[in-house]
């Protein structure tokens, strides 16, 4: 005879059990979604030079080096490492070779890499490889990177493992993420919109992966489509990049257009530089890039809805007297020199920073790292010989960068928040 | 106009301690147009203003002019560390650049950008640059003929330490198979052209931790990587002998690299191609 008791737990344990084998269900249905069988046995794949021209090109325009290609390592043959929040991800060998490449895959299996995050085994990729862009790229598109890739010189380098905390070193919690955040897309077309516009908006969320640095990103690390490009912090690496949306920090709405193409061209531009990872973006992808593709870009960019925060406060920032006298004191000794006595910078060479976007921006993190470690814009074609700036990291310590900034955030008619010891402390 | 060798930034190492205010950016200007140090508190009023307007106007020209094509103010990021001109004292940790052999510090640039030199700041600042960019950078400071400052002949080192630095230096060991620095940095260790630097004029730390680079496999160059295989050889007390004895000789007066060796490499070296 069964208690009442027993008989209750045992249908709620049934109920429970067949709850978990919906949702893994559901889970499992999630990530096979817009998944095509593969061709068995897989189709012959010819590449035509131009095929195999157009895959060099669209590798640039999608950065794959960027990761997949270590300091002075073989091109295409992996092994960097992408720190993330859940642990570091790396990259792999996507060079030819049969036993460590991707030789051994077909286009079709490539494909699904790109456009549904699934390896040629079947295993589900991390979104540090960002498919969730990628997923837009036409198939067309990828079987020609799939033909460049496969003239790239074979190099036998297995991939490194990647190492993530449990849970997600496992498949089923990555399926769970998949599930909830990734969807394979098609780029469609807007009729609406010029094809300079359409053909913007697919370099920009296609391989561009722009959002995978200037989108905001909630607490599972997925990027969110509906909140676009209005900015993000780069994973653990303290930079910030800036929103594309607001005019207060990297929106190009209202440049000439020329400037914008410049910009990604040369790495200068009569409005702008660019500095940290955004260096590196334009000297190895940008630069490279077709002056119509860059200017299909700038179209696209310049028309992206404007979300320009209303300011949060019409009363001047307080700031203390002290710190403003010490950080002018350090500003006149060690930054006045280039930038100038009243923040003017010098045309060509060396930043203003008095009206500066990028000084008055909220968060102060790019400065605390411009400071810290300097840098030269990118050498190109434009700009062969670019002006630096020296590194003071060991110069000043924490609470002198703090001050310096402070002063430069509220001088000349700045009037950003100061900046405080806990932020500089931070690295 | 802008002569090489002379930088004109009023500062050495982005620092100017001695002032504050307007009047120090006067002296900046008047500094800038003529890369002459200009000694403000020892002109008279009228002089003063006087000198300040030609130097004023001139600096209209010339710096327009420099700042269109002149390698100095472009490479200003490097004199935080490495010193006015490149030409850093040797107390502290920076190597000096100024008169160095071109190839021997553009090879140490690309090794940077490339991975076989590990410095967080100098690949940060190197990473994004082109050859032809980091060629024309070295041949500046190679060029650079500087006089250089007195070496202190203090040391902590023991007289023992000394004397075994010595021997490695000028004989080597030859039963570990160690060649003395003399045979590949030229007798008077002030380096070859166009690859091998000199050995004399750098601070201590500085020559240590290279040394120990090696030991740590944390310095490369490109094959035949004749001083990693040197550097392998060595123990931590040979590191301590020889850097303590370099770091304390004077520099002989002629200071600039040898054009070549009197005799052959002992080994196979990237640097010094055949």
């Amino acid at each position: 005879m069964k208690s009442p008791t027993l008989r209750r737990t045992v249908s709620l344990l049934a109920a429970l059990v067949a709850l978990l084998a919906l949702a893994a269900a559901a889970v499992v249905a999630l990530n096979l979604r817009g998944e095509d069988a593969l061709p068995d046995p897989p189709l012959a794949f010819e590449a035509t030079p131009q095929q195999v021209e157009r895959g060099r090109y669209l590798a640039l325009a999608g950065n794959c080096a960027g990761c997949h290609t270590t300091r002075g390592g073989a091109a295409y043959a992996g092994g960097l490492g992408i720190d993330t929040p859940f642990g570091t991800v790396y990259a792999g060998n996507l060079t030819p070779d049969e036993r460590t490449g991707i030789g051994s895959w077909s286009a079709a299996q490539f494909w699904r890499a790109l456009h549904n995050g699934r390896s040629k085994n079947g295993r589900l990729l991390y979104p540090a490889f960002p498919y969730p862009s990628f997923t837009q790229v036409t198939r067309a598109d990828s079987d020609a990177l799939y033909a460049w890739l496969r003239t790239v010189p074979a190099a036998d380098a297995p991939n490194t493992p990647h190492k993530l905390r449990f849970p997600y070193d496992t498949q089923a919690a990555l399926a769970v993420w998949r599930a909830l955040s990734f969807t394979p897309g098609t780029f469609v077309a807007d009729a609406a919109k010029p094809a300079e516009w359409n053909r913007g908006a697919y370099l920009v969320n296609g391989l561009g992966h722009c959002i995978a640095c200037h989108g905001p990103r909630n607490a599972l690390g997925a990027t969110e489509g509906e909140r676009g490009l209005s900015g993000g912090s780069v994973p653990v690496e303290r930079w910030y990049a800036p929103s594309l949306t607001s005019k207060r920090e990297a929106s190009v709405a209202g440049w000439d257009k020329q400037h914008v193409v410049d910009l990604l061209k040369t790495g200068t531009s009569p409005r702008a530089s660019v500095m940290g990872p955004m260096a590196d973006v334009v000297y190895r992808s940008t630069q490279h890039l077709r002056d119509d593709d860059l200017g299909a870009i700038a179209v696209y960019l310049q028309q992206l809805p404007d979300s320009t925060p209303a300011p949060s406060s019409t009363a001047p920032q307080r700031r203390d007297a002290g710190v403003m006298a010490r950080g002018a004191r350090i500003y006149d000794q060690r930054c006045a020199y280039c930038h100038g006595d009243a923040g003017q910078g010098q045309a060509g060479a060396y930043p203003p920073l008095a009206g500066s976007r990028a000084v008055n921006m909220e968060t102060p993190v790019n400065l605390i790292q411009a400071v810290r470690r300097g840098g030269f814009l990118p050498a190109t074609a434009g700009n062969p010989r670019p002006y630096g700036m020296p590194p003071f990291g060991h110069l000043l310590d924490d609470e002198e960068i703090a001050a310096v900034l402070t002063y430069v955030r509220g001088a000349w008619g700045n009037d950003a928040a100061p900046v405080m010891l806990r932020e500089t402390m931070r690295r | 106009m802008y002569r090489s060798g002379q930088l004109g930034l009023p500062f050495d190492g982005y620092t100017r301690p001695d002032r504050a205010g307007t009047r120090g950016h006067r002296l900046r200007v008047a500094q800038y147009g003529t890369g002459r140090p200009v000694r403000w508190t020892t002109l008279k009023p009228l002089h003063s203003l006087a000198a300040l307007l030609t130097l004023a106007f001139t600096l209209t020209a010339t710096a327009q002019a420099a700042l269109a094509d002149d390698i100095a103010p472009r490479v200003a990021a490097c004199i935080a560390c490495h010193g006015r001109e490149g030409a850093t004292g040797g107390t502290a940790y920076f190597p000096r650049l100024a008169g160095k052999p071109a190839g021997y510090l553009f090879n140490q640039l690309v090794s940077f950008r490339d991975g076989r030199r590990f410095n967080s700041d100098m690949t940060h600042l190197v990473q994004h640059l082109s050859d032809d960019y980091l060629r024309e950078m070295a041949g500046y400071f190679a060029a650079l003929d500087l006089p250089y400052p007195a070496v202190t002949d203090r040391t902590d080192a023991s007289a023992a330490t000394l004397a075994r630095g010595k021997m490695l230096a000028q004989e080597g060991d030859a039963a570990r198979n160690i060649p003395a620095c003399v045979q590949c940095h030229g007798a008077a260790l002030t380096g070859v052209q166009p690859g091998v630097p000199a050995l004399v004029g750098l601070p201590r730390l500085y020559l240590s931790s290279q040394l120990g680079a090696w030991l740590t496999d944390d310095r490369h160059a490109l094959a035949p990587d004749c001083m990693a295989q040197v550097g392998r050889k060595l123990t931590t007390a040979d590191i301590n002998a020889v850097a303590s004895w370099l770091a304390v000789q004077p520099m002989p007066a002629d200071p600039k690299p040898l054009v070549a060796l009197p005799g052959p490499l002992p080994l196979p070296c990237s640097a010094m191609p055949k």
